[in-house]
């Protein structure tokens, strides 16, 4: 049994620990895992993913395009943007909140997102989408995106692992302080 | 053995460990930095971690201490060989006591370097051997391979991953405290004839490499990581020869296939002769997946010319595999199925999605060289003029709407191609922008030559207190070292007078007016002269509070995003806002925008 997943959104948006989570709680489990990630000037505001793979017989960390169970897309249009990775059937769980490039800025245009959303729900129609921004303000902290956006993909069952997996891992790997919040975020769903 | 998941350059130092490491020098450099960082903070008492200058001085210090037998690693990036070339190719000849392995990461794509240029070249050129690990595994056992292999034959060795290795994250099997090596240098021993290079010495030492060479390459011949895997699918005669992360993409897109012989070279130099003869046996045709260079295609050809072998080699050189750029796992799938006849891989056919928003790397909100570039922009208006850019976030300078960077060609190369410009075009106003790390590394014999041969510039450091674009390691102006003391901070200001700048002027480019009043000051003045635009990197620093916009002034002219495209100024609904989760409050826009609208805190009521 092989998982391929594919992370993507922008820079600083807590991409990176998401996937650590992921890959700590598979090695407690001694599932096989590796991992790969932008790393360096695509930090500042560029696109940023991590592929992560569990399983046996694994060579290397990336997979081809058609090949993602899952892909977690913190904002709509770095998930389009990785759509052709998305094996057929594969799942998609997804931020709604876009984040706007500089360039965007300078040309005055008005990226919203929304075009994205649709292009997304068309191709994908049981995506999951979540309105991140407005979660964060819920739970009262911006910094909680990746673990509400994690605790999402759990559930949506591709991942051999439990809400409640993920939380211990986090509890084991993140700093004391952040435990409640986090734990609140992994288990937050959109009432109504 | 335990399992832990580690990144491939931390498994590199992890490595590096277990086989007994006492030293640890190198200059930072994408993608390699995280193996010297890895050992610093893994460091037991017996081990010295520095961040040299440069990669010329950690190598010079690499080779003292293997003088001395320690177990010395010296690591950089592939375009930092070539600045400690030159003590490399000398070290080559005169070998060394302790083992010692040269990590040189390589950047296929390239995805953040100058150049694609292939370390394993070096390693021809040098003569020296070389390793290149195909995974995260096989980096932290290859590099205790490395270390045995340099100890043994005396000679320094050349580890090579490329980015996807040193990236990679994998669960691997390390060893345990108790399974590690200890080992305690003897010191040096005075041997003249031996560690004092001279012509007749070399030619001795010359002979004695290419037979020590001659002989690794059937060594290496045994190596278990240089692989040859059989057929699977019957009477084929066709074969696959790779390295490194591509030999991974060329497994993956065989699996659960009738698949044809591989080969994994993973010791490009000495070539393994032999062991590429038992693999080319029989074939009519192989098909070289490499990145970078086509080093195994030349030399399968080379060995099929030699021994009059009829078997076609296939490549890069051959037009069968892209010439440049990064390979990946469809890459290699495509390129293999061309090759086998077999169907291509089925591509996604959906609909083209909507144009997507392009989102090239940015200064960040709030850095102030963003505020440097803008200063001296404004001084400069109308007047002709050149600005030589270099390595560093400031390259980010290049962009619009600060369009700031006419020339980036190396580390430290700014302030000579300057020179360079105002001897043809005197009556252009020449500017060199340098950041504090790089001026460090290779900037200050650019500023003696400037002094000693009377050039007309400005050079301007951007002196924001660290190494920011490689991830924030400090540097000789930082006053603190990687074994975590506090040291006197070498000053950058002092320096300059020193070789005899004597205009030198230190500004904070966070205040806007002064700062453009400054750069005009400077650059009126004749001969050298130097400003050190002095503010923290705004990701070290705790943000201030985010300004805000009077809407009742701003006349939404947007000339504060126009002038500065700094990420915390965005438009919503048509009307300039500010992005409260990425704007530090480092007031720049506040000082740009011609109607007072934007301002701090109590400023919006
Ligand atoms: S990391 Fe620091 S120096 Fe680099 S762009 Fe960001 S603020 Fe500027
Ligand atoms: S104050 Fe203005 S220039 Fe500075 S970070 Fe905030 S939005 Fe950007």
């Amino acid at each position: 049994m092989q998982n391929n997943l594919l992370i993507c959104g922008v820079g600083g948006q807590g991409i990176v620990l998401t996937s650590k989570l992921i890959a700590g709680t598979a090695m407690h489990r001694d599932i096989p895992v590796m991992s790969a990630e932008t790393i360096g000037m695509a930090q500042k505001g560029g696109s940023v993913f991590s592929f992560l793979r569990l399983g046996e017989g694994m060579y290397c960390p990336m997979f081809p395009e058609g090949s993602a169970d899952l892909i977690i897309g913190f904002e709509p249009a770095e998930a389009v943007r990785m759509l052709p990775y998305l094996k057929k059937g594969g799942k998609v769980v997804v931020n709604t909140h876009p984040i706007m490039p500089v360039t965007a800025t300078l040309k005055g245009s008005d990226y919203t997102g929304r075009e994205m959303l649709s292009y997304l729900t068309e191709h994908v129609p049981d995506a999951v989408l979540l309105d991140g921004d407005a979660a964060c303000r819920e739970i009262g902290s911006p910094k909680v995106l990746n673990m509400i956006m994690l605790g999402a993909a759990v559930r949506c069952g591709v991942l051999p692992f439990s809400v409640e997996e993920i939380e211990e891992t986090m509890r084991r790997t993140v700093k004391e302080q952040f435990h409640a919040l986090n734990s609140r975020a992994l288990h937050y769903e959109k009432r109504g | 053995m335990h399992k832990e998941f580690l990144m491939g350059n931390a498994a590199i130092a992890r490595g590096a460990m277990a086989a007994g490491l006492n030293r640890v020098a190198g200059y930072t450099g994408t993608p390699s930095t995280e193996v010297l960082e890895t050992a610093a903070r893994c460091r037991q008492d017996a081990l010295y971690v520095e961040w040299s200058v440069n990669e010329k001085a950690a190598l010079e210090l690499g080779a003292g201490a293997a003088y001395c037998a320690a177990r010395t690693m010296v690591t950089m990036k592939q375009v930092g060989l070539n600045v400690a070339s030159d003590p490399l190719m000398s070290l080559a000849y005169i070998g060394v006591k302790g083992g010692m392995v040269i990590l040189v990461a390589d950047d296929p794509g390239p995805i953040s370097s100058q150049t694609e240029q292939d370390t394993r070249h070096f390693a021809s050129f040098s003569k020296l051997p070389c390793f290149d690990p195909s995974s995260v595994q096989e980096a932290y056992d290859m590099i205790q391979d490395a270390f045995a292999y340099s100890e043994q034959y005396r000679t320094p060795v050349l580890f090579r991953p490329t980015t996807r290795v040193c990236h990679g994250y994998a669960s691997i099997e390390v060893k345990d405290p108790e399974e590690c090596e200890v080992h305690a240098p003897e010191g040096f021993v005075r041997d003249p004839s031996k560690w004092v290079i001279f012509p007749r010495l070399s030619y001795q030492a010359h002979l004695s490499i290419e037979k020590r060479n001659t002989e690794l390459s059937g060594v290496f011949s045994e190596y278990a990581h240089n692989l040859v895997i059989p057929e699977t699918a019957p009477d084929c005669r066709r074969g696959i020869a790779t390295h490194g992360i591509s030999y991974t993409y060329t497994m993956e897109a065989l699996s659960g296939r009738q698949a044809p012989r591989v080969m994994k070279v993973s010791t490009p130099f000495p070539f393994p002769e032999q062991a590429a003869l038992r693999f080319l046996e029989g074939l009519d045709e192989v098909l070289c997946i490499e990145e970078l260079d086509p080093v195994i295609e030349r030399e399968l050809t080379y060995l099929c010319g030699k021994h009059h072998l009829p078997t076609r080699i296939l490549g890069k050189l051959t037009g069968h595999v892209r010439a440049a750029g990064e390979n990946s796992c469809a890459s290699a799938a495509a390129d293999i199925a061309a090759f086998m006849g077999w169907e291509a891989p089925a591509g996604t056919e959906t609909a083209p999605p909507p144009p997507l928003p392009v989102r090239p790397p940015v200064l960040c909100a709030g850095c102030p060289h963003r505020a440097s570039f803008f200063a001296v922009k404004e001084a400069m208006k109308g007047k002709k003029s050149v600005f030589c850019g270099d390595i560093g976030c400031y390259t980010l300078g290049n962009a619009m709407p600060l369009d700031m960077v006419d020339t980036c060609l190396c580390m430290g190369a700014g302030v000579n191609i300057t020179q360079g410009i105002g001897r043809i075009e005197p009556d252009t106003h020449c500017f060199a922008f340098v950041g504090d790390s790089t001026f460090f590394a290779s900037a200050i014999t650019g500023a003696v030559n400037a002094v000693y041969n009377q050039a007309d510039m400005t050079l301007v450091v951007f002196d924001n207190s660290t190494t920011a674009m490689t991830g924030h390691q400090p540097h000789p102006g930082t006053g603190r070292t990687m074994m975590g003391e506090v040291v006197e901070k070498v000053s950058i200001e002092a320096v300059l007078r020193g070789v005899g700048v004597t205009a030198v002027e230190t500004a904070d480019p966070l205040q806007l007016q002064e700062a453009v009043e400054c750069v005009r000051r400077v650059d009126a003045q004749p001969g050298v002269k130097a400003i050190i635009f002095k503010s923290p990197c705004a990701v070290l620093i705790k943000s201030g509070k985010p300004v805000s916009i009077d809407p009742a002034k701003c006349t939404q002219c947007k000339r504060c995003i126009r002038s500065l495209g700094c990420p915390g100024l965005v438009l919503r609904d048509g009307r300039v806002a500010i992005e409260q989760s990425l704007c530090t409050g480092c007031g720049l826009c506040a000082q740009v925008c011609p109607f007072t609208a934007i301002g701090g805190d109590d400023h919006a009521e």
